[in-house]
């Protein structure tokens, strides 16, 4: 996979400050041709500043972004927008014209690009093709944007926050249709806040947290870095000794959160025998005991002590 | 074809790679001009809109109708006049007798006090009281009709008791379309609509798109920015005609309105109105993020236009001082040309300094807007 890749985007030394806060610090990031790069991390990390400074909507006030081969400038960015695919997070598409109408308007800005019918055939909005935008469930509004941003047939495809807001059902439809823009050697960089999303559609990922990169990585590498392949998540009716806890067989991390203790262990059937035996001998009970394989959010806790959706 | 075929087999966009190989100058997806595009897609949400179609057409034919009829010409009402009269008396019967000879006069008999209320509710125009060999008149010189009702009075009064006339005078009386208050009045209504049209028209619609982000959106495409401004004033130049020719075409059906100007000179004073307004509505919609923004910037810009450019009554009635301000608004400009042009049959060359003043505000507030112009 990662043998002589050519660079689709990179950035460097990223910073990027509003009146009250540095939204983007320091950030570098290199995303190759034709793999789906997931920026993870949650409501506030940068994710969204970031993507706009990549996509030339925001000026970074240092740093250098280059974008398939080319950077930014004042005007004449008209040639590298030929070349992507965006959809933002807030935009919401005019509501009194129809989806084929609004496909055509954004076709016609583009010198290349797809018939408007195959598009709408790939975001699987036929039987809405006469439908005024306003009529449009969350999940079809969402498909149309990204239609919009694929009717150019772009080399890069910028997605901010896809699946924010949608059901089940309309975000599995939507991941289907970038699996198979990536299938077709399309590279995407996304945005989201959803673990199980950037697990699901991303070749690699970074974790994002205040601006920076805290962790980047396959979905699989991170998740190994944790040590560990299980989470532990229990509470008792008693306070138990941490440091106790921490030097169990096979445990790895612990991470308190109110009442609830979260262990990371790599071995489970040796870690929660030892577990329930040091809970009975503290002379505590168990009142909640789950346990899950690791996954990217519990590989964001263990860096932040946050969770994701905490924000 | 195959190709294609397979491609919608798999429910998938067709590769870069596959759409290549439909063959060279296979141009994938026909496109029409961004331009036109755009276009249709102002003349759309326009129409769409019906709330936008009542108030540019529908509401100045139905304010055409309303006030021609209320300002209708007919022939002047007799004026009223009281003669007050604390008792019966010979002079008050005979001052009636005078008055009432007069065909344009309606005299009354009152007391003292219904004449004061009379005159002061407007119900009469002046007030005469007999005294001995002389006559009082009591009325508000500020009221022009009590000023032309006092000459009438005093003429009448004053022949009754045997004046003559030093010379004799003819009379030639003309009443005909071009002087009524309808000929000055659906100028400036057209005026009024164009500058309404424009500034709400376009100061909407791109505040809505940039509250929306959709202008974000935009901006992220290689959409020339200047196709975006000037769609708008394309779909402005659809309507802007069919909003005049629906005023004016009503007032000719009711009132029997007539353009004494060429038609010519209309169609191209009403096309540089609405770029002119346009112009002005894209400078109003540069900055502001939200629709209340917007909607006060535009009420602070049209509500002094609406009252000192002569939409409903002459411009010339304001103070000398404030003329040259005035005279400088954009709407006065345009509703002084389409007066000049519809009332008085007048060319465009004749028009050059308003014509002049509303091209300054058009090239500059293009200018300005698209310099300040804040796509997110």
């Amino acid at each position: 996979m990662s043998n002589n890749r050519r660079v689709a985007l990179r950035c460097s030394g990223l910073v990027k400050r509003f009146t009250d806060v540095t939204a983007v610090n320091q950030l570098d990031l290199e995303v190759f041709s034709g793999e789906c790069f997931g920026l993870l991390g949650p409501n506030g990390a940068g994710k969204t500043t970031t993507v706009e400074i990549f996509e030339g909507l925001t000026k970074p006030d240092e740093g250098a972004v280059e974008l398939l081969g080319q950077t930014w400038t004042n005007g004449g960015d008209r040639a590298l927008r030929e070349r992507i695919g965006v959809q933002l997070q807030e935009t919401q598409l005019a509501e009194k014209v129809t989806v084929v109408e609004t496909l055509r308007m954004f076709r016609s800005f583009y010198q290349r690009g797809h018939d408007v019918e195959d598009v709408i055939h790939t975001v699987a909005l036929e039987e809405k093709r006469n439908a005024r935008v306003g009529k449009l469930s969350g999940g079809q509004k969402q498909r149309l944007a990204v239609a919009c941003a694929l009717v150019s047939d772009p080399e890069v495809l910028f997605l901010d926050e896809p699946t924010t807001g949608l059901d089940p059902q309309a975000r599995l439809s939507l991941w289907d249709i970038v699996d198979r823009f990536r299938s077709g050697g399309g590279t995407i960089l996304l945005t989201t806040h959803y673990m199980e999303e950037a697990t699901r559609l991303c070749d690699r990922v970074a974790i994002m947290d205040h601006g920076k990169v805290i962790a980047l990585g396959t979905p699989a590498e991170l998740i190994e870095s944790l040590g560990a392949d299980q989470i532990v998540e229990f509470s008792t009716t008693q306070p138990l000794e941490d440091d106790v806890l921490t030097n169990l067989p096979a445990v790895s991390n612990l991470h308190r959160r109110g009442e609830t203790y979260a262990l990371t262990v790599s071995e489970i059937g040796v870690a929660l025998p030892a577990l329930l035996g040091e809970i009975k001998r503290q002379q505590s009970e168990l009142v909640t005991l789950t346990t899950h394989q690791a996954t990217l959010e519990d590989v964001f806790v263990s860096l932040t002590g946050r969770m994701l959706r905490d924000g | 074809m195959a190709d294609k075929e397979n491609v919608i087999d798999q429910g998938g966009l067709p590769a870069s790679e596959v759409s290549k190989s439909t063959g060279p100058g296979a141009v994938k997806g026909q496109r029409f001009h961004p331009l036109l595009e755009l276009t249709t897609m102002r003349v759309r949400e326009f129409l769409r809109e019906k709330e936008a179609v009542f108030w540019v057409f529908i509401f100045p034919v139905l304010m055409t109708f309303a006030l021609g009829i209320a300002f209708r010409n007919t022939g002047p009402d007799k004026t009223p006049v009281a003669i007050e009269a604390a008792t019966t008396d010979a002079r008050v019967s005979e001052i009636a007798g005078v008055l009432g000879q007069s065909p344009e006069i309606n005299a009354m008999v009152m007391s003292p006090d219904e004449a004061a209320r009379a005159l002061r509710s407007g119900k009469v125009s002046i007030v005469v009281k007999p005294g001995n060999d002389s006559f009082d008149y009591r009325f508000d010189p500020t009221r022009p009709e009590s000023r032309a009702a006092r000459l009438m009075v005093d003429d009448v009064l004053q022949r009754g008791k045997g004046r003559a006339d030093v010379v004799s005078v003819g009379e030639e009386k003309i009443t005909e379309p071009g002087a009524r208050y309808v000929d000055f009045l659906v100028p400036g209504l057209i005026g009024m609509n164009l500058m309404g049209s424009g500034l709400w028209g376009l100061g909407f619609t791109v505040v809505i798109a940039r509250a929306r982000k959709l202008l974000k959106r935009f901006a992220a495409t290689p959409m020339r920015r200047s196709h975006y401004l000037l769609s708008f004033m394309l779909s402005r130049l659809i309507f802007l005609l069919l909003e005049v020719v629906a005023v004016v075409v009503f007032a000719w059906l009711a009132f029997g309105f007539t353009v004494r100007g060429s038609w010519f000179s209309l169609v191209l004073i009403t096309i540089l109105g609405g770029f002119t307004f346009s112009g002005i509505g894209m400078l109003v919609a540069a900055r502001p993020t939200t629709i209340e923004g917007v909607s006060g910037l535009m009420n602070f810009i049209m509500l002094p236009m609406w009252l000192l450019s002569g939409t409903f009554f002459s411009s010339e009635r304001f103070p000398q001082v404030f003329q040259p301000f005035i005279q400088a608004l954009p709407l006065t400009a345009l509703n002084n040309v389409l007066r000049s042009v519809m009332n008085e049959g007048a060319t465009l060359t004749s028009n050059w300094i308003p014509i002049s003043i509303m091209l300054a505000w058009c090239v500059v507030s293009f200018i300005i807007a698209l310099k300040i112009f804040r796509w997110q």
